[in-house]
């Protein structure tokens, strides 16, 4: 197998098809447009659904019906776009079907602009929709990972009947990287899902609701809900640790932030300044754990974020008061410099 | 001796009806349930009820069925078609759920032509929600939210939604019923086959919109409900087929 060098909105889409994925609906938005673009070609080519929807409504509401089918179905979009389908994303949590949904962040609020944030991770991990409910959000950080991460989204969403959310920026969808993907799955070899709707055939008919009219059935279903998230949380929590080990200082920061850090940290290590990363795979299930094992070396902690401050609510919350926590943010759409994150870092290790 | 109408097979038995006396879902949804059974569609049916009265239509009908969100059956039902052609598959919508809220759908399926059957149940008023203004509420009807009667001038023209996609290259067949009298309530299981024949020919859309009493949220007794569909809303919305584009797709 060779490696392929291939922008991360390309790769979305290729590996979205590798892991299996028949059915994409999407409406074009900055910056993703060139997931969907690929999708129109190569889905089709692999005997898949294409459709570019009315609207992102549409397209999320075209995934639940594919997904209910047992179908491995995906859409994408952006921030503004992602705030239409959230009403879709409730319904798939309560339905309980999976299906995967690819945020590629912009500056926000409103229209916002077209440049890369990480202004929605409040709208990606605590819910964005209504209901009690909760998303399993992965952020990739680089383009090998998007190869790899796609296939465990796909994954996480068929074992546990969710839908799951894969947590981009604008720089990580345009940037170009050598990646080598995983084998392709058949979608034929996948586990039968018993649940999936497709006619009664010779038995009962079923159908997928998530009305509960009575308030009892409800709780009900809300705590086996629940159940499932815990589980989620204490299998599927993934990060990266970087130079943490002797560290007096850890970084905390995802996706292309993330990246940056190292540049930063890899200054400091030279200048002989010990500071460490620690980079949150899944923003949801958040990495409380390892945080809390990190504190009880480390007293000092700075969440970077492409923001104003959105992951850092979830480090204090993790560590519940044990270190201090620090925050330093660029929203907007500006990408900072590794020299810049250096800089702040630097003064608060020293203050 | 022979019963000659017995219950139908893919509608539930032990079911005790929540729609109101006089209410035409009940009597569309056994049409529905006589029409698959006929055709021998309900195995492989996939039917997508709506918000509205009929959320509950999976208590009614014995066929797989899905909910949608509020107005996105039409989107729901292209995604199930498109990726199995198979099923037969078909929504059951409401003038709110279809023409208001779930209008870019509706015109959009239509666009693409989905081969999806479309059961549009047209009662001038939000029924569920307690009679409020539809799109399809005719001018001076009074609704919750038209107190003293819909109003152009403020609340805008009856919306003909069928007539406006009907003409779609993309919508095959299109006819507009009324579930009133028994030679209405034949004419519209003779449409509503009709229409699931446009799908089972792989021929394209199809739309059956049936004129539909809501005795309760009009105020109406059943009976005075039928007459005012007769005399006032079959002249806002004429029965007859809208579209019959059938020849030209074999």
């Amino acid at each position: 197998m060779n490696k392929i060098f291939m922008s991360g909105n390309h790769t979305f889409a290729e590996a979205a098809i590798r892991a299996g994925c028949r059915a994409y609906f999407g409406y074009p938005i900055t910056p993703q447009n060139e997931l969907g673009e690929y999708m129109a070609e190569h889905m089709r080519k692999a005997g898949g659904t294409f459709i570019q929807s009315e609207s992102e409504i549409a397209a999320i509401n075209m995934v639940v019906g594919a997904a209910a089918t047992g179908t491995r179905a995906m859409t994408s979009s952006s921030s503004p776009g992602i705030s239409l389908k959230q009403e879709g994303i409730s319904f798939l949590a309560g339905f309980q079907l999976p299906a995967v949904i690819v945020n590629i962040m912009r500056g926000g609020p409103g229209m916002g602009n077209i440049a890369p944030a990480q202004g929605d991770y409040f709208q990606a991990t605590r819910g964005g929709g209504h209901g009690d409910y909760r998303t399993p959000v992965i952020a990739p950080g680089s383009v090998q990972e998007i190869a790899d991460l796609t296939f465990v989204a796909f994954d996480i969403a068929d074992r546990y009947r969710t839908p799951v959310m894969l947590l981009g920026d604008g720089m990580m969808g345009q940037i170009k990287e050598p990646v080598l993907f995983p084998d392709p799955i058949d979608p034929k070899t996948l586990p039968e899902k018993k649940w999936a709707l497709t006619g009664r055939g010779e038995g009962p008919s079923r159908y997928l609701a998530s009305l509960v009219l009575d308030s009892q059935k409800m709780e009900n279903h809300n705590w086996a809900l629940f159940r499932k998230y815990e589980e989620i949380s204490r299998t599927e929590t993934r990060f990266e640790t970087y130079r943490a080990e002797d560290a007096e200082m850890i970084v905390v920061a995802y996706g292309t932030t993330a990246r940056i850090a190292k540049g930063a940290i890899n200054q400091l290590r030279e200048q002989g300044l010990p500071v460490g990363l620690l980079r949150p795979i899944t923003l949801w299930p958040f990495p409380n754990e390892i945080l809390r094992d990190l504190s009880k070396r480390i007293k000092k902690f700075i969440t970077l974020e492409m923001s104003t401050g959105q992951m850092v609510e979830d480090v204090r919350l993790a560590l519940e008061g044990r270190a201090e926590v620090l925050f330093y943010g660029r929203p907007g759409g500006i990408i900072p410099e590794p020299d810049e994150f250096a800089h702040v870092i630097r003064e608060k290790m020293n203050s | 001796m022979e019963l000659l109408n017995p219950w139908p097979k893919y509608h539930k038995k032990e079911v005790s009806s929540h729609y109101c006396p006089g209410c035409g879902h009940g009597t569309v949804h056994r049409i529905v349930a006589e029409v698959l059974e006929e055709m021998d569609l309900g195995k492989r049916a996939f039917c997508v009820n709506p918000a509205g009265c009929a959320v509950l239509a999976y208590d009614y009908l014995d066929v797989d069925m899905i909910e949608s969100s509020h107005g996105r059956g039409a989107a729901v039902a292209t995604g199930i078609k498109r990726v199995r052609p198979d099923l037969f598959v078909f929504t059951y919508q409401g003038d709110g759920d279809l023409s208001a809220i779930g209008t870019a759908e509706t015109i959009h399926s239509a666009n693409r032509g989905e081969h999806i059957s479309v059961i549009f149940i047209n009662n001038a008023v939000y029924g569920m929600t307690g009679g409020q203004m539809a799109p399809t509420t005719l001018v001076r009807q009074r609704t919750t939210t038209t107190p003293n009667g819909r109003n152009p001038e403020f609340d805008g023209y009856t919306l003909h939604i069928t007539d406006m996609i009907a003409n779609l290259p993309g919508v095959v067949y299109a006819e507009r019923v009324a579930a009133t009298t028994p030679a209405a309530i034949r004419k519209t299981k003779k449409a509503i086959r009709t229409a699931f024949q446009t799908q089972v020919d792989e021929l394209g859309y199809s739309i059956v919109e049936v004129l539909s009493a809501c005795p309760t949220n009009w105020k109406l007794s059943p009976v005075e409900s039928i007459e005012w569909i007769h005399t006032v809303m079959e002249k806002e919305f004429p029965l007859g087929v809208l579209t019959d584009k059938r020849e030209k797709k074999v």
